[in-house]
Protein backbone atom coordinates (compact mmCIF):
# COMPACT_ATOMS: atom_id res chain seq x y z
CA UNK A 1 0.00 0.00 0.00
CA UNK A 2 1.32 3.27 -0.89
CA UNK A 3 1.34 6.38 1.66
CA UNK A 4 -1.10 9.00 1.21
CA UNK A 5 0.78 12.43 0.00
CA UNK A 6 -0.03 15.80 0.30
CA UNK A 7 2.27 18.18 -1.72
CA UNK A 8 4.80 18.55 1.34
CA UNK A 9 4.96 15.70 2.96
CA UNK A 10 4.22 11.85 3.30
CA UNK A 11 0.77 11.43 6.02
CA UNK A 12 1.47 8.39 8.42
CA UNK A 13 -0.46 5.50 7.59
CA UNK A 14 -1.96 4.10 10.76
CA UNK A 15 -1.14 4.27 14.66
CA UNK A 16 2.80 3.62 14.87
CA UNK A 17 5.38 4.10 17.83
CA UNK A 18 7.84 5.43 15.10
CA UNK A 19 8.82 9.11 15.64
CA UNK A 20 6.91 11.55 13.92
CA UNK A 21 6.95 14.94 12.87
CA UNK A 22 4.00 17.94 12.50
CA UNK A 23 3.43 20.51 10.82
CA UNK A 24 1.01 23.15 11.43
CA UNK A 25 -1.90 24.81 9.35
CA UNK A 26 -1.21 28.23 10.54
CA UNK A 27 2.01 30.05 10.98
CA UNK A 28 4.07 29.82 14.42
CA UNK A 29 4.87 32.91 16.07
CA UNK A 30 8.94 33.66 14.39
CA UNK A 31 11.44 33.15 17.20
CA UNK A 32 12.69 36.52 17.03
CA UNK A 33 9.35 38.00 17.74
CA UNK A 34 9.09 35.99 21.44
CA UNK A 35 9.44 38.29 24.63
CA UNK A 36 9.80 37.36 27.90
CA UNK A 37 5.96 36.57 28.30
CA UNK A 38 5.83 34.05 25.67
CA UNK A 39 9.14 32.12 27.44
CA UNK A 40 7.25 32.01 30.35
CA UNK A 41 4.66 30.22 28.32
CA UNK A 42 7.07 27.79 26.86
CA UNK A 43 8.20 26.83 29.84
CA UNK A 44 11.36 25.65 28.42
CA UNK A 45 13.24 27.87 26.54
CA UNK A 46 14.20 25.08 24.57
CA UNK A 47 10.27 24.72 23.43
CA UNK A 48 10.96 27.85 20.86
CA UNK A 49 12.41 25.13 18.45
CA UNK A 50 9.00 23.16 18.07
CA UNK A 51 6.55 25.09 15.80
CA UNK A 52 3.75 23.37 17.83
CA UNK A 53 4.86 25.19 20.98
CA UNK A 54 5.97 28.40 18.89
CA UNK A 55 2.07 28.51 17.50
CA UNK A 56 0.16 28.01 20.53
CA UNK A 57 2.42 30.42 22.52
CA UNK A 58 0.07 32.66 20.55
CA UNK A 59 -1.66 32.80 23.25
CA UNK A 60 1.05 32.42 26.51
CA UNK A 61 -0.85 32.13 29.79
CA UNK A 62 -2.91 29.34 28.37
CA UNK A 63 0.19 27.60 27.26
CA UNK A 64 1.82 28.04 29.94
CA UNK A 65 -0.86 26.59 32.24
CA UNK A 66 -1.67 23.63 29.89
CA UNK A 67 2.33 22.92 29.77
CA UNK A 68 2.87 23.06 33.64
CA UNK A 69 -0.25 20.82 34.02
CA UNK A 70 1.21 18.27 31.75
CA UNK A 71 4.26 17.75 33.51
CA UNK A 72 2.77 17.53 36.63
CA UNK A 73 0.56 15.16 35.74
CA UNK A 74 3.46 13.05 33.87
CA UNK A 75 6.56 13.49 35.68
CA UNK A 76 5.52 14.15 39.39
CA UNK A 77 6.41 10.89 40.73
CA UNK A 78 5.19 11.84 44.26
CA UNK A 79 3.22 8.32 44.56
CA UNK A 80 0.82 7.21 42.17
CA UNK A 81 0.54 5.52 39.33
CA UNK A 82 4.03 4.26 37.82
CA UNK A 83 5.13 6.69 34.71
CA UNK A 84 4.19 3.81 32.21
CA UNK A 85 0.53 3.37 33.04
CA UNK A 86 0.47 7.66 33.20
CA UNK A 87 1.49 7.02 29.75
CA UNK A 88 -0.61 4.30 29.43
CA UNK A 89 -3.78 6.33 29.87
CA UNK A 90 -2.39 8.89 27.45
CA UNK A 91 -2.01 6.58 24.85
CA UNK A 92 -5.64 5.01 25.42
CA UNK A 93 -7.19 8.39 24.85
CA UNK A 94 -4.70 9.37 21.93
CA UNK A 95 -6.12 5.89 20.35
CA UNK A 96 -10.13 6.47 20.86
CA UNK A 97 -9.96 10.17 20.02
CA UNK A 98 -7.38 9.25 17.17
CA UNK A 99 -4.79 11.83 16.89
CA UNK A 100 -1.64 9.48 15.70
CA UNK A 101 0.53 12.15 16.32
CA UNK A 102 0.17 11.84 20.64
CA UNK A 103 -0.57 8.03 20.64
CA UNK A 104 2.90 7.55 18.95
CA UNK A 105 5.05 9.69 21.42
CA UNK A 106 2.89 8.61 24.35
CA UNK A 107 3.17 4.44 23.03
CA UNK A 108 6.53 5.20 22.62
CA UNK A 109 6.85 6.19 26.41
CA UNK A 110 4.69 3.70 27.70
CA UNK A 111 7.04 1.04 25.83
CA UNK A 112 9.58 2.36 27.17
CA UNK A 113 8.64 2.34 30.21
CA UNK A 114 7.03 -0.87 30.91
CA UNK A 115 9.32 -2.55 28.54
CA UNK A 116 6.04 -3.95 26.94
CA UNK A 117 6.74 -2.47 23.22
CA UNK A 118 4.42 -5.69 22.07
CA UNK A 119 1.13 -4.74 24.24
CA UNK A 120 1.41 -1.34 23.33
CA UNK A 121 1.54 -1.62 19.87
CA UNK A 122 -1.48 -4.46 20.11
CA UNK A 123 -3.11 -1.41 21.53
CA UNK A 124 -2.28 1.06 18.84
CA UNK A 125 -2.91 -2.36 15.96
CA UNK A 126 -5.98 -3.84 17.64
CA UNK A 127 -7.44 -0.83 19.68
CA UNK A 128 -8.57 -0.90 23.00
CA UNK A 129 -9.90 -3.97 22.70
CA UNK A 130 -6.58 -5.51 22.78
CA UNK A 131 -6.02 -8.02 25.42
CA UNK A 132 -2.90 -6.80 27.55
CA UNK A 133 -3.78 -8.20 31.02
CA UNK A 134 -6.52 -7.31 33.28
CA UNK A 135 -4.46 -4.30 35.30
CA UNK A 136 -4.05 -2.51 31.81
CA UNK A 137 -7.03 -3.90 30.11
CA UNK A 138 -8.64 -1.65 33.36
CA UNK A 139 -6.72 1.63 33.10
CA UNK A 140 -7.31 1.13 29.48
CA UNK A 141 -11.42 0.67 29.56
CA UNK A 142 -10.97 3.73 32.41
CA UNK A 143 -9.24 5.76 30.21
CA UNK A 144 -11.81 5.07 27.53
CA UNK A 145 -14.57 5.63 29.05
CA UNK A 146 -13.98 8.77 30.44
CA UNK A 147 -12.85 10.04 26.77
CA UNK A 148 -15.81 9.23 24.82
CA UNK A 149 -18.63 11.52 24.44
CA UNK A 150 -21.50 11.84 26.56
CA UNK A 151 -18.58 10.25 29.55
CA UNK A 152 -19.16 6.31 30.35
CA UNK A 153 -16.82 6.62 33.36
CA UNK A 154 -18.70 4.83 35.88
CA UNK A 155 -17.95 3.50 39.25
CA UNK A 156 -17.27 0.16 38.34
CA UNK A 157 -14.42 1.66 36.14
CA UNK A 158 -12.97 2.88 39.55
CA UNK A 159 -13.68 -0.26 41.35
CA UNK A 160 -11.87 -2.36 38.26
CA UNK A 161 -8.79 -0.10 39.16
CA UNK A 162 -8.78 -0.83 43.38
CA UNK A 163 -9.54 -4.13 42.50
CA UNK A 164 -5.87 -4.43 40.09
CA UNK A 165 -4.10 -2.33 43.15
CA UNK A 166 -4.19 1.17 41.98
CA UNK A 167 -5.12 3.47 45.35
CA UNK A 168 -7.42 6.69 45.40
CA UNK A 169 -3.63 8.53 43.98
CA UNK A 170 -3.34 6.29 41.28
CA UNK A 171 -6.58 6.32 40.41
CA UNK A 172 -6.63 9.73 40.09
CA UNK A 173 -3.55 9.94 38.08
CA UNK A 174 -5.59 7.60 35.23
CA UNK A 175 -8.10 10.13 35.54
CA UNK A 176 -5.84 13.49 34.99
CA UNK A 177 -3.85 11.07 32.56
CA UNK A 178 -7.06 10.50 30.00
CA UNK A 179 -8.73 13.87 30.87
CA UNK A 180 -5.30 15.53 30.13
CA UNK A 181 -4.92 13.96 26.40
CA UNK A 182 -8.60 15.36 25.67
CA UNK A 183 -6.86 18.44 26.01
CA UNK A 184 -3.86 17.91 24.28
CA UNK A 185 -5.63 15.36 21.25
CA UNK A 186 -8.16 18.14 20.02
CA UNK A 187 -5.03 20.76 20.08
CA UNK A 188 -2.55 18.57 18.31
CA UNK A 189 -5.42 17.13 15.96
CA UNK A 190 -6.55 20.35 15.07
CA UNK A 191 -3.93 22.79 14.27
CA UNK A 192 -1.60 20.96 12.23
CA UNK A 193 -0.51 17.78 10.53
CA UNK A 194 1.18 14.46 11.68
CA UNK A 195 4.45 13.85 8.70
CA UNK A 196 5.89 10.41 8.85
CA UNK A 197 9.51 10.48 9.49
CA UNK A 198 11.70 10.49 6.16
CA UNK B 1 5.06 47.33 40.39
CA UNK B 2 3.77 44.79 43.17
CA UNK B 3 0.26 45.11 44.19
CA UNK B 4 -0.76 43.36 47.64
CA UNK B 5 -3.47 41.29 47.19
CA UNK B 6 -6.53 42.50 49.29
CA UNK B 7 -9.14 40.42 47.91
CA UNK B 8 -9.14 36.64 48.84
CA UNK B 9 -7.99 34.07 46.26
CA UNK B 10 -10.90 32.99 44.27
CA UNK B 11 -12.65 29.68 44.60
CA UNK B 12 -11.07 26.74 42.56
CA UNK B 13 -13.51 25.74 39.67
CA UNK B 14 -12.60 22.42 39.99
CA UNK B 15 -13.45 22.21 43.42
CA UNK B 16 -16.71 24.13 42.83
CA UNK B 17 -17.68 22.35 40.40
CA UNK B 18 -16.76 18.82 41.97
CA UNK B 19 -18.22 19.86 45.34
CA UNK B 20 -15.10 19.63 47.14
CA UNK B 21 -15.29 20.69 51.01
CA UNK B 22 -11.99 21.88 52.27
CA UNK B 23 -10.48 18.75 54.21
CA UNK B 24 -12.67 16.15 52.13
CA UNK B 25 -11.33 12.81 50.78
CA UNK B 26 -10.99 14.58 47.46
CA UNK B 27 -9.60 17.74 48.80
CA UNK B 28 -6.57 15.72 50.05
CA UNK B 29 -6.13 14.00 47.05
CA UNK B 30 -6.16 17.01 44.58
CA UNK B 31 -3.38 18.63 46.99
CA UNK B 32 -0.87 15.58 46.24
CA UNK B 33 -0.86 16.76 42.93
CA UNK B 34 -0.91 20.73 43.86
CA UNK B 35 1.13 22.05 40.79
CA UNK B 36 -1.82 20.48 38.47
CA UNK B 37 -4.15 21.45 40.92
CA UNK B 38 -3.17 25.30 40.60
CA UNK B 39 -2.43 25.20 37.21
CA UNK B 40 -5.62 23.71 35.71
CA UNK B 41 -7.31 26.72 37.71
CA UNK B 42 -4.27 29.29 36.19
CA UNK B 43 -5.34 27.84 32.55
CA UNK B 44 -9.67 28.78 33.61
CA UNK B 45 -8.33 31.79 34.79
CA UNK B 46 -6.27 32.78 31.84
CA UNK B 47 -9.23 32.03 29.48
CA UNK B 48 -12.11 33.44 31.49
CA UNK B 49 -10.74 35.74 34.06
CA UNK B 50 -7.48 37.24 32.85
CA UNK B 51 -6.04 40.08 34.75
CA UNK B 52 -4.79 41.63 31.66
CA UNK B 53 -7.83 43.22 30.91
CA UNK B 54 -7.19 44.32 27.43
CA UNK B 55 -6.15 40.88 26.11
CA UNK B 56 -10.25 39.57 26.73
CA UNK B 57 -12.73 42.44 27.38
CA UNK B 58 -15.91 43.22 26.64
CA UNK B 59 -16.85 41.53 23.82
CA UNK B 60 -14.17 39.29 23.70
CA UNK B 61 -15.48 37.88 27.23
CA UNK B 62 -19.00 37.14 26.50
CA UNK B 63 -17.99 35.60 23.93
CA UNK B 64 -15.70 33.57 25.30
CA UNK B 65 -18.47 32.37 27.81
CA UNK B 66 -20.82 31.64 25.18
CA UNK B 67 -18.82 29.26 23.38
CA UNK B 68 -18.35 27.54 26.57
CA UNK B 69 -21.53 27.26 27.31
CA UNK B 70 -22.45 25.48 24.14
CA UNK B 71 -18.70 23.24 24.63
CA UNK B 72 -19.59 21.87 27.68
CA UNK B 73 -23.29 21.44 27.16
CA UNK B 74 -22.80 19.55 24.01
CA UNK B 75 -20.29 16.80 26.32
CA UNK B 76 -23.10 16.71 28.89
CA UNK B 77 -26.40 18.04 30.81
CA UNK B 78 -23.96 18.10 33.97
CA UNK B 79 -23.02 20.76 36.94
CA UNK B 80 -19.93 21.93 34.48
CA UNK B 81 -22.15 22.29 31.57
CA UNK B 82 -24.52 23.99 34.30
CA UNK B 83 -21.58 26.63 35.33
CA UNK B 84 -21.01 27.87 32.09
CA UNK B 85 -24.40 28.51 31.32
CA UNK B 86 -24.94 30.50 34.07
CA UNK B 87 -21.74 32.60 33.19
CA UNK B 88 -23.10 32.49 29.73
CA UNK B 89 -26.80 34.23 30.92
CA UNK B 90 -25.09 36.44 33.00
CA UNK B 91 -23.04 37.95 30.01
CA UNK B 92 -25.70 38.15 27.38
CA UNK B 93 -28.82 36.29 28.30
CA UNK B 94 -30.62 36.24 24.49
CA UNK B 95 -27.36 34.82 22.94
CA UNK B 96 -27.08 32.30 25.51
CA UNK B 97 -30.49 31.28 25.71
CA UNK B 98 -30.00 30.46 21.61
CA UNK B 99 -26.47 28.50 22.36
CA UNK B 100 -27.76 26.63 24.62
CA UNK B 101 -30.51 25.48 22.88
CA UNK B 102 -28.76 24.57 20.03
CA UNK B 103 -25.84 22.62 22.31
CA UNK B 104 -29.28 20.48 23.84
CA UNK B 105 -30.03 19.89 19.99
CA UNK B 106 -26.82 19.22 18.57
CA UNK B 107 -25.42 16.74 21.49
CA UNK B 108 -24.33 13.77 19.73
CA UNK B 109 -21.77 10.62 20.71
CA UNK B 110 -18.63 10.74 19.83
CA UNK B 111 -15.83 10.61 18.86
CA UNK B 112 -17.04 9.15 15.22
CA UNK B 113 -15.36 10.52 11.97
CA UNK B 114 -12.93 9.67 9.30
CA UNK B 115 -9.39 9.16 9.58
CA UNK B 116 -7.41 11.06 7.25
CA UNK B 117 -4.86 8.14 7.92
CA UNK B 118 -5.25 5.77 4.41
CA UNK B 119 -4.74 2.58 6.97
CA UNK B 120 -6.96 3.53 9.29
CA UNK B 121 -10.15 3.61 6.71
CA UNK B 122 -11.81 0.74 8.17
CA UNK B 123 -12.42 2.80 11.21
CA UNK B 124 -14.45 5.33 10.21
CA UNK B 125 -17.36 5.98 11.63
CA UNK B 126 -20.43 8.72 11.14
CA UNK B 127 -22.00 10.69 12.99
CA UNK B 128 -24.43 14.29 13.12
CA UNK B 129 -21.92 17.22 12.13
CA UNK B 130 -23.51 20.62 13.54
CA UNK B 131 -24.45 23.34 10.97
CA UNK B 132 -25.96 25.92 12.65
CA UNK B 133 -29.48 27.36 10.62
CA UNK B 134 -29.62 30.20 8.48
CA UNK B 135 -31.81 31.91 11.35
CA UNK B 136 -29.10 30.82 13.91
CA UNK B 137 -25.97 32.48 12.46
CA UNK B 138 -28.38 35.79 11.47
CA UNK B 139 -28.98 35.84 15.82
CA UNK B 140 -25.93 35.12 16.53
CA UNK B 141 -23.46 36.56 13.67
CA UNK B 142 -20.98 34.72 11.62
CA UNK B 143 -17.97 35.25 13.84
CA UNK B 144 -19.42 33.08 17.27
CA UNK B 145 -21.37 31.25 14.27
CA UNK B 146 -18.09 29.88 13.19
CA UNK B 147 -16.64 29.06 16.56
CA UNK B 148 -19.82 26.76 17.58
CA UNK B 149 -19.48 25.04 14.63
CA UNK B 150 -15.72 24.34 14.86
CA UNK B 151 -16.08 23.37 18.66
CA UNK B 152 -18.95 20.88 17.94
CA UNK B 153 -16.10 19.74 15.30
CA UNK B 154 -13.62 19.65 18.27
CA UNK B 155 -15.91 17.94 21.09
CA UNK B 156 -17.29 14.68 18.99
CA UNK B 157 -15.12 14.35 15.63
CA UNK B 158 -11.28 15.89 16.28
CA UNK B 159 -9.82 13.70 13.63
CA UNK B 160 -11.82 15.23 10.47
CA UNK B 161 -10.01 18.55 12.38
CA UNK B 162 -8.27 19.57 9.08
CA UNK B 163 -7.23 23.19 7.51
CA UNK B 164 -10.05 23.86 6.10
CA UNK B 165 -12.62 23.98 9.50
CA UNK B 166 -9.37 26.84 10.98
CA UNK B 167 -10.41 28.33 6.91
CA UNK B 168 -13.90 28.87 8.03
CA UNK B 169 -13.26 30.50 11.40
CA UNK B 170 -10.38 32.83 9.46
CA UNK B 171 -12.62 33.46 7.02
CA UNK B 172 -15.34 35.00 9.51
CA UNK B 173 -13.11 36.85 11.09
CA UNK B 174 -10.70 35.10 13.73
CA UNK B 175 -7.33 36.20 13.68
CA UNK B 176 -4.57 33.55 13.93
CA UNK B 177 -3.82 34.61 17.57
CA UNK B 178 -7.74 34.25 18.35
CA UNK B 179 -8.02 30.82 16.41
CA UNK B 180 -5.12 29.69 18.83
CA UNK B 181 -7.44 31.05 22.14
CA UNK B 182 -10.55 29.04 20.70
CA UNK B 183 -8.50 26.22 20.53
CA UNK B 184 -7.29 26.09 23.91
CA UNK B 185 -10.82 27.45 25.22
CA UNK B 186 -12.34 24.24 23.60
CA UNK B 187 -9.66 21.66 24.44
CA UNK B 188 -8.97 22.90 28.19
CA UNK B 189 -13.33 22.85 28.52
CA UNK B 190 -12.58 18.76 27.35
CA UNK B 191 -10.00 18.16 30.22
CA UNK B 192 -11.67 20.53 33.03
CA UNK B 193 -15.24 18.23 32.55
CA UNK B 194 -13.50 15.10 32.39
CA UNK B 195 -11.62 16.14 35.59
CA UNK B 196 -14.53 16.71 37.61
CA UNK B 197 -16.67 13.67 36.15
CA UNK B 198 -13.65 11.74 37.07
CA UNK B 199 -13.33 13.01 40.66
CA UNK B 200 -17.38 12.78 41.19
CA UNK B 201 -17.11 8.89 40.11
CA UNK B 202 -13.93 8.27 42.67
CA UNK B 203 -16.00 9.73 45.47
CA UNK B 204 -19.04 8.12 44.23
CA UNK B 205 -17.60 4.38 43.87
CA UNK B 206 -16.01 5.37 47.79
CA UNK B 207 -19.66 5.93 49.26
Amino acid sequence: MSAATTTDHIAPERFTQEQLGWTPYLEPKPVEDLDERDYDGLVDRGRAASDYFRLLVRDPEILGARTRVDKDIFYNTEGGLPRAERELAAASASRVNGCVFCASVHARFASHHSKRHDDVQRLLDEGISADLGERWNAIVAAATALTVTPSQFSPAHVSRLRAVGLDDLAIADVVHGAAFFNWANRLMLSLGDPVAAA
Amino acid sequence: MEQRVTTSTPPDVIDVLTGIAPGSRLDELRRRRPVTREQAQAAYAALFEPSDDSAVSGESADERRLIAAFTTRLAGDDATAAFYRARAEQADPERAAIVVAEAAAAATEGPFGSYPEAGLQQENTDGARYRAADAVRAQLGDRLTAALEHAHLLVFRPREADRAALAALTDAGWSTDAVVTLSQLVSFLAFQQRVVIGLRTIEEEAA
